[in-house]
């Protein structure tokens, strides 16, 4: 029995293409996990996992059975109608779109808390410092964002150059009798395209740029090697404002830290042609938005795609919102049911991993 | 120089016709008359004119203003698609017909890309969240589908259908096309191409369809009930062809009951679509208004090549680009 129990912990990974096939002896494991009844013995065992909620900023019903494969689950509501109860029980949080805030009014009601899984690659909100102060591990899930968020990337610069989303409403417009030639956009095929922030994410845009034939500039805190610049083109910009000088289009893909915070400023957009378009697929804080605002009342850049402002939404009188030249998406970067599911799985494996102290693939650290 | 210009006809500024910007790259070569002083004294302007441009389709190059220009040697379209104009006809009068081909097949594919991203992702949907005066959060619901490692099926692999796949791979997507001829080895392998003989297979098997053939008699309707019927159910349309290219209440209903995902398209038939149209409401179909090759580079390019054929016909040296039956 308790070599059955061994067996199943190691193929906690049956879900998973397996990995290092000549270690394990697969076909006998596979007859002795199955002799298991999973259900009965191992809800149990089970551990615990506090998460914010199915649907409204939560998770898709379709995605939670992912969780419930591994852990107890327990939403945040729920929680606070009996934290002592439910807190010295859970030995996972997972954060999702940066709930439940993983803070120390929650924190500290949770004693056996081994880990705080986030579901995305940005941990900007999270004091991870603090977090491991208090023994526990923070993980994120970098890679499986990356070609969606270089999409939506690529989608915005397109809907926001090619006028997509005006072009629409004009015609499903009542009032609409005949199609105007005034529509004109501008040119993305043979344009420079900027990227500031040449991560996994970053280096995908640069691919989807290159298949439009658009001249490929970056920045970076380090320069990438050879191979990579030339499998895409890209001409490496030591000095950000050389970037900006020269950009149609530059595409924010940093991650947000104190020292990109406001990284692109008055004195940024100014450096930028009048005929530039930013687009923002990383966070909102990175730009000054204030300053943002104002370069695209006066025409100092001249259009803004965001996939990201702050706060998240923005407040229903900002000027931002009634820009003829701003086109903003509601934080979708990751938003397709096959990207979503890539990040809870490792999500939940992160946090599995954690709390059977094994490898844990996804690590943040400082 | 100005007495020896010769004459040319064109549509109008502004409207549906050309923006100021473009209008000298015109006057450079040619006096003109827009259409509307033309029809104000057609016999004393008639016999002077040797070009007449064509700009989404106005004029009408047809018998009854052809008749009334007996000194006319060209008529220069402003785009690569001429199922607008009746070529023998016009070569029956000893008139040359030209077209653009090449300048617009960038700009084009972009939009190609552009709409099919738009779709995808709900670029649209979401812009209108995020603008709503109403919406008080950012909703998790709103899902869209993967355009990375899709497969995008090409049907017409013309200079604009091969600058889609040439996009289309950058995105990792797995590329299919369909063309009345087979592109050489060296073409398919430079974006990874995959040819299907047969158009039902790549039906089958896209996530993304995308017409880029020319309208002709053999295109009619080569989108119809069985080919969307073949095509998945999570499968969307991208049409930057002509609208003629599909049979649109086939599509109608097949976006109505599910039998294929959602539909981007640049072109209907006609343009614009009646206002009381089932397509202008249906949340699943992204339009636009035949803007394929609407940015100011390229409109320029397209008003210079098409200046280029006319002197060229006017003068009686080569012409690059004359539509020959």
């Amino acid at each position: 029995m308790m070599r059955c129990v061994h067996f199943a912990r190691r193929v906690t990974k049956l879900w998973a293409p397996v990995e290092a096939p000549g270690l394990l002896k697969v076909t006998n494991l596979q007859r002795s996990a199955c002799h298991l009844p999973p259900k009965k013995v191992m809800a149990e065992e089970k551990p615990w996992a506090l998460f914010s909620e199915v649907g409204g900023e939560g998770y898709l019903e379709g995605v939670i059975g992912i969780m419930k494969q591994h852990f107890q689950l327990i939403c945040h509501k729920d929680f606070l109608k009996n934290p002592l109860v439910y807190g010295p029980k859970i030995q996972a949080l997972f954060v999702w779109n940066c709930y439940p805030a993983a803070e120390p009014s929650l924190l500290t009601s949770l004693p056996s808390l081994k880990v705080v899984a986030n579901g995305g690659v940005g941990i900007d909100h999270l004091d991870v410092s603090y977090i491991n102060s208090l023994g526990v591990k923070v993980t994120n899930t970098p890679g499986v964002v990356s070609a969606a968020t270089a999409d939506m990337a690529m989608g915005l610069l397109l809907a926001s150059a090619r006028k997509i989303v005006e072009g629409h409403l004009i015609s499903v417009d009542p009032k609409t009798t005949y199609l105007p030639s005034s529509l004109m956009g501008v040119e993305v095929s043979g344009s420079t395209l900027g990227i500031i922030g040449m991560g996994n994410i970053g280096y995908k845009i640069a691919q989807r740029g290159k298949g439009f034939d658009m001249r490929i500039l970056y920045h970076n805190r380090t320069r990438r090697c050879l191979e990579d610049e030339e499998a895409v083109g890209a001409i490496y910009c030591r000095n950000m404002d050389d970037l900006l000088k020269e950009s149609d289009f530059v595409v924010l893909a940093v991650n947000l830290s104190p020292e990109t915070k406001h990284l692109i400023g008055h004195r940024e957009l100014a450096l930028m042609k009048d005929t530039a378009t930013l687009v923002n697929i990383s966070r909102g804080l990175v730009v000054d938005q204030e300053a943002l605002l104002k370069a695209l009342q006066s025409g100092v850049i001249q259009a803004a795609a965001l996939d990201v402002t702050y706060p998240e939404p923005l407040p229903r009188d900002h000027p931002l919102l009634s820009l003829p030249n701003v086109l903003l998406t509601p934080h979708a970067g990751t938003n397709t049911n096959t990207t979503v599911r890539k990040m809870v799985q490792l999500m939940v494996e992160n946090a599995v991993a954690v709390v059977k102290g094994s490898q844990v693939p996804n690590e943040v650290k400082l």
